[in-house]
């Protein structure tokens, strides 16, 4: 009850940063007040409020997915990822704001208004798990989930000086989480520090028939497992990862990386991932057309927003004019044209194939390394509307984040350092396929060495 | 109309101003895979339910929800892949076909577009001139979509997504059908084959059976196909056979004309006869198919397909030979016993219960005469029939072992109809045992001979239509019990 207390007092001053879409918190205190009479702390998060992106699908809890479309949508169901948690003693402390249907790398094309990142004023707090980077690095829930289809996690983390991890492809159950990129698209944990992202890890990652791509593997017991004993672990540096333009921070950080690996005792290694630079194109071929089908749902016919039309043509139009944001249409018409016949062969086919190849990138470069170690952005957090009408530049940054979800890797963000504004960078370790631990590891190493901080100034309250 | 009936009786040809066409048919057959619950989603499938009870998450689209493959729907569409001898592709691939309409909650219906799980096969048909092969292009699996109700409310569609994701396999032809008749036989054998497997019941009025037509004309000898025309949605024979000859017709009348078929989608109105343009090839909807994300590529194994081989019942043309072989009967009449399993069955059960002494063909008589005549009057199917094989059996026997004639065999059949009595009661109840007592025949034949003197002498002069009399006499005597065989024994003895 006191965490609870304690974080209710800081919730009622939340609304500048706007990180919570629906607040659970009266409904919260009252779970937590069971939890109390009955506690049992043999469970991983005893009695633990925690706020989740608004894109899991909570059982009698409104998910609207930061888009008009849902805005009134109460699911009568619980995503996999969420009851694994309440399985676990966590309460739901409410739910958090996101880049609509998870398309965005600033949280401001959220039907619900742009979030601010705790760092600083008029900051974006990065996207598309915008509130939830935001809430977590204001003390406003203790640990988070969010979902990561091309650095969603990663990204944001990245931002708010906090960790991000975003699992391999398959070991989280997408069951309950309102689709974007069904392909790409990966829950996971965000928190303040590499151990409670291994504990929720833990309790999230799970084999689920519900989903097809599900994966049954031995997971394991992320937590008790981790350690900083990551000697003679070989890590890899992509040397394509170093782009035109990157300034000269991110480098340096790279750089600065780098020694921190060697000193805990890390073999570093000169990699090539030859097709990097075709990730981004790549990205975007296939996302949006998965998302162009996975929102044709959203028509105004079964739930959520209907906007009345004189017929079913003229109903759809005007529903899904209203119902969706710039953003979420511009990536609709990117889908739809590129799998339009004609062009299907010259971008969505063509794309699969290259997917193929920044995969094979990868696994080559595994057979020499056990990770890969990249900056996580190639830029700090940004102000609030500085690229907001400039999409391709806002696509740039998740240009190292979006090939590990090509390959379907885990890949985890975690503070390294601060640019010259005193914002946040983030370093990333990417790790094959089914091996968090050695990402964890490398991390919680790492982590140890950096010791970075966060100086936050409350300036909302 | 100018419709050549040529020698053999099941082809269609058309003559206009001395240009005889042949006509060209392709089939796309939807069948309902048998299965309790549907395709992705584990929803009921029974027919007859109130609206939109029998939907789930999953088959209305919810947000997040995620489709799960039915693996009983999967081995039923490698099992009727099998029936049509068909290759079974060890790797296939669901695709979305993205379209928006009301009652398909997804946007999109799951099917298989470019890797089907079923590859080419083929389908014997029996036709009166003789057999004839069919070739089956594919065999995919998809959802069926839900259903538009636009007749009960006058401002508002109403939508019963009862049949939403419901499990059809998409069975495609090649272009072998010449004629209504083929189109008839090769529905028919396709429904046999599958209710043989149990894959698809191929009840037509509940929907479980339904076709895309494509036809399209030709000079007959030519070897080029024409422009054709997809009808859509037919779900009877008799209509599919209507809008055939409508369409061949309409396509014969445009190419005298001089003008060009366009290919287009067209629509069978069943009050009008005929078809109409649904939308032409410009407006053709571009369906953006890809590979379900969702799901995975459905990889099968050759152990996978031998086992479900092995399971696989004897198929129609299977079955026909070995009664051919095995009970000596006519191809004719095989060919009427087993188009329909449960006809099959009762036919195989009634010579089982004969026992040793069967007799084949009062077997096949009585079941395609008797039988059929009282199942096609009161429209039930021999799978329910009021007399059980095994009673038949008893009735055949009785005949053949001359305890009872043919004639009040008949009399008796009518009396089992009423709760499937044994005829053995009846004839013992109702005394109806025949009359084969030589002597008692002999006096009764005394008799009649000495009340009808004149007679008696008028056919010993000649008139030997009399005899014919006699015969009547004896057996209105007997009460229609006697031996024939012995009155008219007897009669030739004593006249």
């Amino acid at each position: 009850m006191k965490l609870q207390n304690l974080l209710l007092i800081d919730l009622k001053s939340q609304k500048k940063l706007n990180a919570y879409v629906t607040e659970n918190f009266e409904n919260c205190l009252k779970l937590s007040k069971e939890f109390d009479n009955k506690p049992n702390y043999d469970l991983k998060l005893p009695g633990i409020p925690i706020a989740v992106k608004d894109l899991f699908c909570t059982n009698e809890v409104r998910t609207t997915a930061g888009s008009n479309i849902l805005n009134n949508f109460v699911p009568s169901y619980e995503s996999t990822v969420t009851q694994n948690i309440w399985n676990e003693g966590g309460i739901l402390l409410g739910k958090l704001n996101c880049d609509e249907f998870a398309m965005g790398s600033s949280n401001e094309t959220s039907f619900f208004g742009n979030v601010q990142n705790p760092i600083a004023k008029d900051l974006v707090p990065g996207g598309s798990s915008g509130g939830s980077s935001s809430a977590l690095a204001a003390n406003l829930t203790p640990v988070t989930i969010g979902t990561d289809t091309g650095g969603s996690i990663r990204q944001p983390a990245s931002f708010t000086g906090t960790v991000g991890l975003k699992p391999t492809y398959g070991s989280c159950s997408r069951y309950g989480i309102v689709a974007f990129a069904s392909s790409l698209d990966q829950a996971g944990p965000m928190s303040k520090d590499v151990k409670d992202s291994s504990i929720l890890l833990e309790v999230i990652s799970s084999f689920d028939k519900k989903d097809s791509t599900s994966i049954d593997f031995k997971r394991n017991n992320y937590s008790s497992e981790l350690t900083r004993n990551i000697k003679g672990i070989k890590i890899g540096i992509p040397k394509e990862y170093r782009v035109d333009g990157m300034p000269d921070e991110i480098e340096n950080l790279w750089k600065k990386g780098i020694e921190y690996a060697k000193d805990c005792g890390a073999e570093i290694i000169d990699i090539s991932l030859p097709h990097t630079s075709y990730a981004l194109p790549t990205y975007y071929i296939v996302a949006p057309a998965e998302a162009s089908s996975n929102l044709a749902r959203y028509d105004g016919v079964k739930y959520g927003l209907r906007s009345s039309g004189e017929s079913l043509i003229d109903m759809y139009e005007k529903t899904r004019s209203e119902g969706f944001g710039e953003e979420v249409k511009r990536r609709i018409m990117i889908g739809t044209y590129v799998l339009s016949s004609g062009y299907y062969d010259a971008y969505y086919l063509k794309a699969q194939k290259v997917r193929q190849l920044i995969k094979k990138d990868f696994d080559e470069a595994y057979n020499k390394v056990d990770a890969i170690l990249t900056p996580s952005t190639p830029s700090s957090a940004f102000k609030i509307g500085e690229k907001s009408n400039d999409p391709v530049s806002m696509y740039l940054n998740d240009i190292f984040t979006v090939p590990v979800n090509l390959a379907g890797l885990p890949g985890i963000s975690i503070p390294a350092g601060r640019d010259k504004n005193n914002y946040p960078l983030g370093l990333q370790i990417i790790g094959k396929p089914f091996d968090e631990q050695t990402v964890l590891n490398i991390a919680y190493s790492m982590e140890e060495k950096i010791n970075y901080k966060n100086n936050i100034t409350d300036w909302w309250m | 109309m100018d419709v050549i009936m040529s020698k053999n009786n099941s082809e269609y040809l058309i003559e206009r101003n001395d240009n005889i066409y042949e006509v060209v048919i392709g089939l796309e057959v939807h069948a309902q895979v048998t299965s309790n619950s549907k395709l992705f989603s584990s929803s009921s499938t029974k027919f007859g339910a109130e609206p939109n009870t029998q939907v789930s998450l999953v088959d209305a689209a919810f947000p997040g929800m995620l489709p799960v493959i039915n693996e009983y729907c999967v081995k039923q569409a490698i099992k009727t892949g099998i029936g049509l001898k068909a290759k079974i592709n060890n790797k296939s691939v669901f695709d979305r076909k993205n379209y928006f309409y009301a009652d398909l909650p997804q946007g999109y219906q799951i099917s298989q577009y470019k890797y089907p799980i079923v590859g080419e096969g083929n389908v014997i048909l029996d036709m009166p001139e003789g057999q004839k092969q069919v070739g089956i292009e594919r065999l995919h699996l998809e959802q069926d979509a839900g259903k538009s109700i636009h007749d009960i409310d006058p401002s508002n569609t109403l939508v019963d997504l009862n049949r939403s994701g419901v499990a059809l396999m998409e069975i495609v032809s090649k272009p072998d059908l010449r004629s209504p008749d083929e189109v008839n036989a090769y529905i028919k054998k396709l429904r046999s084959i599958m209710r043989y497997l149990g894959t698809c019941d191929g009840n037509m009025q509940e929907g479980s059976l339904r076709a895309d037509v494509n036809v399209s004309v030709r000079i007959k000898g030519s070897t080029e196909l024409g422009t054709r025309c997809e009808i859509k949605n037919v779900n009877s024979i008799k209509f599919m056979q209507m809008a055939i000859i409508y369409e061949a017709n309409r396509q014969v009348d445009l190419i005298e004309e001089g003008e060009e078929i366009d290919q287009e989608t067209r629509l069978f109105d069943t009050k009008k006869n005929e078809t109409r343009s649904m939308r032409s090839k410009e407006d053709a909807h571009d369906y953006r198919y890809f590979p379900d994300p969702d799901l995975l590529p459905l990889e099968i194994t050759d152990e996978f397909i031998d086992q479900l081989k092995s399971e696989i019942p004897e198929l129609p043309d299977d079955k026909k030979k070995r009664f051919i072989d095995e009970f000596k009967i006519s191809p004719y009449e095989a060919t009427i016993l087993v188009s329909d399993i449960d006809t099959a069955k009762y036919f195989e059960e009634v010579v089982v219960k004969m026992g040793k002494n069967r007799d084949m063909k009062l077997a096949v008589n009585w079941i395609t005469g008797e039988l059929f005549a009282v199942l096609n009057n009161k429209n039930i199917d021999i799978a329910h029939s009021p007399i059980s094989a095994k009673n038949l059996a008893k009735l055949i026997n009785l005949i053949k072992n001359g305890t009872i004639s043919g004639k009040i065999a008949k009399t008796i059949f009518e009396l089992m109809l009423d709760g499937d009595i044994d005829p053995q009661i009846i004839v013992e109840e109702k005394g109806l045992k025949q009359q084969s007592d030589p002597k008692a025949l002999e006096a009764l034949i005394d008799k009649i001979i000495n009340d009808n003197r004149e007679k008696a002498i008028e056919y010993k002069q000649g008139k030997e239509k009399l005899f014919g009399f006699f015969v009547g006499q004896a057996m209105k005597a007997s009460g229609g019990k006697a031996n024939p065989q012995l009155i008219n024994e007897i009669l030739k003895k004593k006249l």
